[in-house]
């Protein structure tokens, strides 16, 4: 069944778009990203105009971002201060973002900065992810359970001013590295359409040392703010929030996570982080050979002004 | 309306050695994208009226040719740039038409000659204006020959030589596909009798292609009033989250 998408001025397959909404799902679901990263990708290979993709993706985002925040709220495993001081360095990191994606627009790079910040970020994530789990399928060959030394000392940044005292995570540190990394999602959340989980994830456990049982419920109430204000960015800036593809996404994502986490209960930890590192890192591979091998058509045709 | 235009036509040219005038019928004189638009045939028949028999010597040929609404575009070429295909020059098309097909009865080249074809602007090259490029840019020809040809591929630019049936040197028909991909406005139908490559006759009419209903509404309220939009969209987000998640705990506990 093809459906017209108003914005995006496109007629697509809707069953399609909620089997890919699905397939995304399940990946969120079994590993417990927001798949942004996965599904912005995939919706510039089906042919969706990488302006609306990205505006479309981060309305998305607050979608499934909702959901699982709920079920953190009621755990109690959300540190609602750290989530504020993140969310202002959010909230300019997604103001700057979206003037340097308009800046890029109008200059007709805007799909080269997408992609090249994808090609980056994918590749180091994935690579790193897969030998960390890798080297920890190994270690638990040798040594079944032997103690994780836990590296308490974060040098430069005991010594900041600001501090304050974050009673949820149990830490008294200087707001100023919350805020630095809130801003530098906020600019990634703009430019890339996505939830920026899968950098803060691992910059709030091994730069501000969080405890790891409160980071990802911090960072979904994080993302929330900072993705809903990018949509309504991109709503008033670019007029690119295509409201019937984010429902369809939605739609078959929502399905997609509930069957994802079952599967994820029933796998091993390490199994499940290689195939996410196998699957981040064949995306970026694609990614890559299209910026690498001469495109089919080397000429491109977009409005005047960017519009 | 169709009568009186063509008696219009026929007077205006009485030099002709036999006044032909076209009367038109469409299929559809409105084209609604609904949020299942999944394309569209136009089916456009007519006659010739005469007041004269026909002229033995030439035969009639009939060209049919639709032209959607023009906008200026920018034109971007990729080139290798440290390893990586980078757009480095951009072309300015003042006005190209987002559709163009043109139908024909016989090969265009036969149907109408290139003098007719620059007063008409019938093919499409000649349906694009460029002024010029930038002074930097080299072969700016090959910028509007690209867009031709992407727009080929996509199915927004069309041409059908010999689609058009001619029956009797009187009646004619012929069906254009208007694809998936379809923006709207308003569409120029233009009708051309020739003989022997001059076009002794010209009808025109208006296709109205719009977004109705849904599409219609979502769309201007998106440029119209952004903010609304956007907190729309945003409301419909949480509550479909708030939905999933209430959902879920409903499954679990059953």
């Amino acid at each position: 069944m093809q459906i017209y998408l108003p914005i995006a001025e496109v007629s697509v397959n809707a069953f399609l778009l909620l089997g890919l909404g699905g397939m995304v799902g399940i990946l969120s679901g079994m590993f417990g990203v927001g798949g942004g990263f996965l599904m912005t990708p995939l919706l510039f290979f089906i042919g969706i105009p990488p302006a609306v993709a990205v505006a479309t993706e981060a309305n998305q985002i607050v979608a499934s971002s909702f959901s699982g925040l709920l079920a953190h709220l009621r755990r109690k495993t959300v540190d609602l201060k750290m989530g504020t001081m993140l969310l202002i360095g959010g909230l300019i990191g997604a103001a700057v973002g979206v003037v340097i994606f308009n800046y890029l627009k109008a200059q007709g790079q805007v799909d080269l900065l997408v992609r090249l910040c994808y090609v980056a970020f994918l590749g180091v994530v994935g690579t790193l992810m897969f030998i960390e789990s890798l080297n920890a399928i190994r270690k638990a060959k040798k040594t079944a359970g032997a103690p994780v030394k836990k590296r308490r000392d974060r040098g430069w940044i005991s010594k900041l001013p600001f501090k304050m005292r974050f009673h949820t995570s149990g830490l008294y540190i200087s707001v100023i590295p919350p805020i630095i990394v809130g801003v530098l999602v906020g600019i990634l959340a703009a430019i890339m359409g996505v939830g920026g989980g899968f950098i803060m994830v691992p910059a709030m456990i091994y730069i501000l040392g969080m405890p790891t049982k409160v980071v990802v419920g911090t960072s979904l109430f994080q993302i929330i703010f900072v993705t809903a204000f990018t949509t309504l960015l991109h709503a008033t800036t670019n007029f690119t929030v295509d409201i019937v593809l984010a429902v369809l996404l939605l739609v078959g994502g929502v399905i997609g996570a509930q069957i994802g986490t079952r599967i994820g209960l029933k796998m091993k930890a390490e199994q499940l982080r290689i195939l996410l590192a196998l699957l981040v890192m064949i995306v970026c591979g694609k990614l890559a050979l299209d910026l690498l091998l001469q495109p089919s058509e080397l000429f491109s045709i977009g409005a005047v002004g960017g519009h | 309306m169709t009568r009186l235009l063509a008696l219009v036509f026929a007077l205006a040219f009485p030099v002709l050695a036999a006044a032909e005038g076209v009367v038109l019928g469409l299929s559809q004189k409105q084209v609604r994208i609904t949020t299942n638009f999944d394309g569209s045939e136009i089916l456009i028949f007519g006659a010739v009226k005469r007041e004269a028999p026909a002229p033995d010597s030439e035969t009639l040929e009939v060209i049919v040719a639709i032209e959607g609404p023009s906008s200026p575009l920018t034109v971007r070429r990729k080139e290798r740039k440290l390893g990586i295909w980078v757009n480095v020059d951009a072309v300015e098309v003042d006005e190209a038409p987002a559709f163009y097909a043109i139908a024909t009865s016989a090969p265009f080249r036969d149907v109408i000659s290139d003098t007719e074809d620059l007063r008409y602007r019938v093919s499409v090259p000649r349906a694009i204006r460029s002024v010029g490029a930038p002074m930097n840019v080299q072969n700016a020809e090959s910028f509007v020959e690209a867009v031709i040809r992407i727009r080929q591929e996509s199915g927004l630019y069309q041409l059908n030589e010999g689609a058009v049936e001619v029956t009797d040197q009187t009646l004619f028909r012929t069906q254009i596909a208007l694809p998936a991909n379809l923006t709207e406005g308003d569409y120029k139908t233009r009708i051309f009798l020739t003989r022997s490559g001059k076009v002794v006759s010209d009808f025109e009419t208006v296709i109205d292609v719009r977004k109705v209903g849904l599409e219609r509404f979502l769309f201007n309220l998106s440029r119209q009033q952004p903010l609304v939009y956007g907190l729309m969209s945003l409301a419909i987000a949480i509550a479909a989250g708030w939905l999933a998640s209430a959902a879920f705990r409903v499954f679990l506990r059953s």
